[in-house]
């Protein structure tokens, strides 16, 4: 699979605007990761050789954060907020109801493709704890009720 | 309940931001307009360092200080960043406040950057808030419309960009040298200073870095005046509002604008309406996960900078965990520290190895496999992570240090019942 014309042209456009075309390394892994579905080598490989990076520069940036996955994913991926607030209002069981629901382990990707489970820190939204993410849109104030709803749903729209 | 003025959150909605027009009606860019045309570069720095605001961020830093010493003739381009990373778990202000007046800190960066001749803005933001990201990619682009920002800024010959720069996640990113690193794209350790970023920051260029909530005061400080923003406080070594986030076993969990100082009971008896029916004040985290256990002798403390360092606290970030009677704190320390350690960087030696060794402990005594000697191991090793690279490690034991100090009894129970006694 290689980078359509399109999409290279638009990265290049921007990279040549920037000042310092590293400063954008983020921006372009995320725009990767969107095209290939996650940042596999080869878009590892990309990265690197737009920006003027050694693919390992850029592979120890992709292991590094977060919201950059460098395997594949599910179409929906729920980052289930681990930290004290969602902690100490119910995380643990809320993990293990949708573990049982979906039927994978933390870290795992439904046989369908279509949920990835992972763990967060913080989030942000200790207002509405228990909270999730699910692509980044925030969940708050969970119960199981409301799992079964928010689930049945993105399956039914996928 | 007082009504206290709201600074920050003024005409605060709950669905949508306060509009540039909106904004303006209620005097936003006054303080550019005052800035550029009455106060030039140096009596802006004047103003802020008479007004003794501290950064917000979780540092408590003189702004003016901060802002003082960028040299006249330090080379250029210079850049002022906005920290919008609000990573600190128990913390979500600037979400609110990006979400409410956005064009407040991008009035206080414009202005900020005046004073330091910066070239351009950047402002960093952590990729779970989003829509907070595009909310300011949009009204930058309102502010350049509207002669605030670009070249030539309200007739003067001064020139700033703003850019929006989104993160990858992660928490150390919220540190001021990590998150230089992260701007270089380059891997997010932090570095140990000098030199300064204010001195060799971006690139090797003076850059200033401070937090949305501080960026948002300055405005109405130029406006105002820095003897206006002290007296909002309600003690003498605290200056301005402070907006609040309150969580945890709470009716009302929120976010609350109210005078730097204000007691902690009258923050969560009043404003966050008081423990949840059933559940009696334990302790808190006063101001985010890398402050320490309060406990309930300090339940009247003034909340401000000052007051927390004297009971051995922090004000931190400001946020506000409030754990009861049935939580069981060496559950929440071992919860906390899973969080360090999952979001060290790795860079240096104590904080890599001593923060797993410390979570182990901590998980063996919860699982009622403790021993008496452990105590004086995790005080041991609590010291040892002062002596890493950057503030991170010495925050990430504080819960520990706070629990071994105030709650020790606790700690102790988990290993004489070899379980814990709260479940």
């Amino acid at each position: 699979m290689m980078l359509p014309k399109e999409l290279k042209k638009s990265l290049v456009e921007k990279i040549d605007h920037a000042d310092h075309p590293r400063e954008l390394v983020v921006d372009v892994m995320l725009v990767l990761q969107e095209h290939y579905g996650y940042l596999n080598d080869e878009a590892v490989q990309d990265v690197a050789v737009l920006l003027g990076m050694s693919p390992l520069e850029v592979e120890e940036l992709a292991t590094f954060y977060t919201f950059i996955y460098r395997e594949p994913l599910g179409k929906y991926v729920i980052h289930v907020c681990d930290s004290v607030i969602c902690w100490m209002d119910g995380y643990e069981s809320l993990k293990e109801y949708i573990c049982k629901k979906l039927a994978i382990e933390m870290g795992g990707t439904t046989a369908d493709g279509l949920f990835t489970l992972l763990p967060v820190c913080c989030i942000g939204y200790c207002d509405l704890s228990p909270a999730m993410l699910i692509n980044r849109k925030v969940y708050g104030r969970l119960t199981p009720q409301k799992i079964d709803g928010i689930l049945e749903k993105l399956k039914s729209e996928a | 309940m007082e009504t206290y003025p709201q600074i920050l959150l003024e005409n605060r909605k709950s669905d949508r931001i306060n509009t540039l027009t909106e904004y303006e009606q209620s005097g936003g860019y006054q303080g550019l307009k005052a800035a550029v045309e009455k106060h030039h570069e140096s009596g802006i720095i004047r103003i802020l360092d008479e007004s003794d605001l501290l950064g917000r961020g979780g540092a408590a830093f003189p702004t003016g200080f901060k802002l003082k010493s960028v040299a006249e003739d330090a080379p250029s381009p210079r850049y002022i960043v906005c920290n919008a990373d609000e990573m600190e778990p128990g913390t979500f202000k600037d979400r609110v406040l990006i979400h409410t007046n956005p064009h407040m800190m991008i009035e206080g960066m414009i202005i900020a950057g005046f004073s330091i001749k910066a070239q351009k803005g950047i402002i960093f933001i952590r990729p779970e808030y989003e829509s907070g990201a595009k909310i300011l990619e949009r009204e930058v682009k309102l502010a350049e419309k509207a002669g605030y920002l670009g070249k030539n800024i309200l007739g003067s010959d001064y020139a700033l960009e703003i850019v929006v720069h989104r993160s990858g996640g992660r928490y150390i990113c919220g540190e001021v040298t990590a998150q230089l690193n992260a701007l270089m794209g380059k891997r997010p350790n932090p570095m140990q200073p000098p030199p300064y970023p204010t001195e060799k920051g971006l690139w090797g260029l003076p850059t200033v870095l401070s937090n949305v909530e501080t960026f948002a005061c300055i405005p109405h400080i130029i406006r105002r005046g820095p003897d206006w923003f002290k007296g909002l406080a309600q003690t003498e070594t605290g200056a301005g509002t402070k907006i609040f986030c309150v969580s945890g076993k709470v009716k009302r969990p929120g976010v609350y604008e109210l005078p730097m100082g204000i007691r902690l009971s009258e923050i969560i008896e009043a404003y966050a309406g008081g423990m949840l029916d059933g559940s009696k004040y334990k302790a808190c985290l006063p101001g985010g996960a890398s402050t320490g256990f309060l406990p309930k002798e300090h339940f009247n403390v003034e909340m401000d900078f000052e007051s927390l360092k004297k009971v051995g606290n922090r004000l931190g970030t400001g946020a506000i965990m409030v754990f009861d009677h049935k939580t069981c704190l060496v559950g929440a320390t071992l919860n906390l520290t899973e969080f360090f350690t999952r979001e060290s960087c790795g860079w240096c030696t104590p904080c890599r190895e001593g923060l797993p060794y410390i979570r182990d402990l901590l998980l063996r005594l919860e699982n009622g496999e403790g021993r008496e000697d452990f105590i004086p191991v995790l005080e041991e090793m609590g010291q040892h992570l002062w002596n890493a690279y950057c503030a991170f490690a010495p925050g990430a034991v504080a819960p520990l240090q706070s629990l071994l100090t105030h709650f020790r009894a606790e700690v102790e129970e988990h290993i004489s019942q070899k379980k814990c006694p709260f479940k």
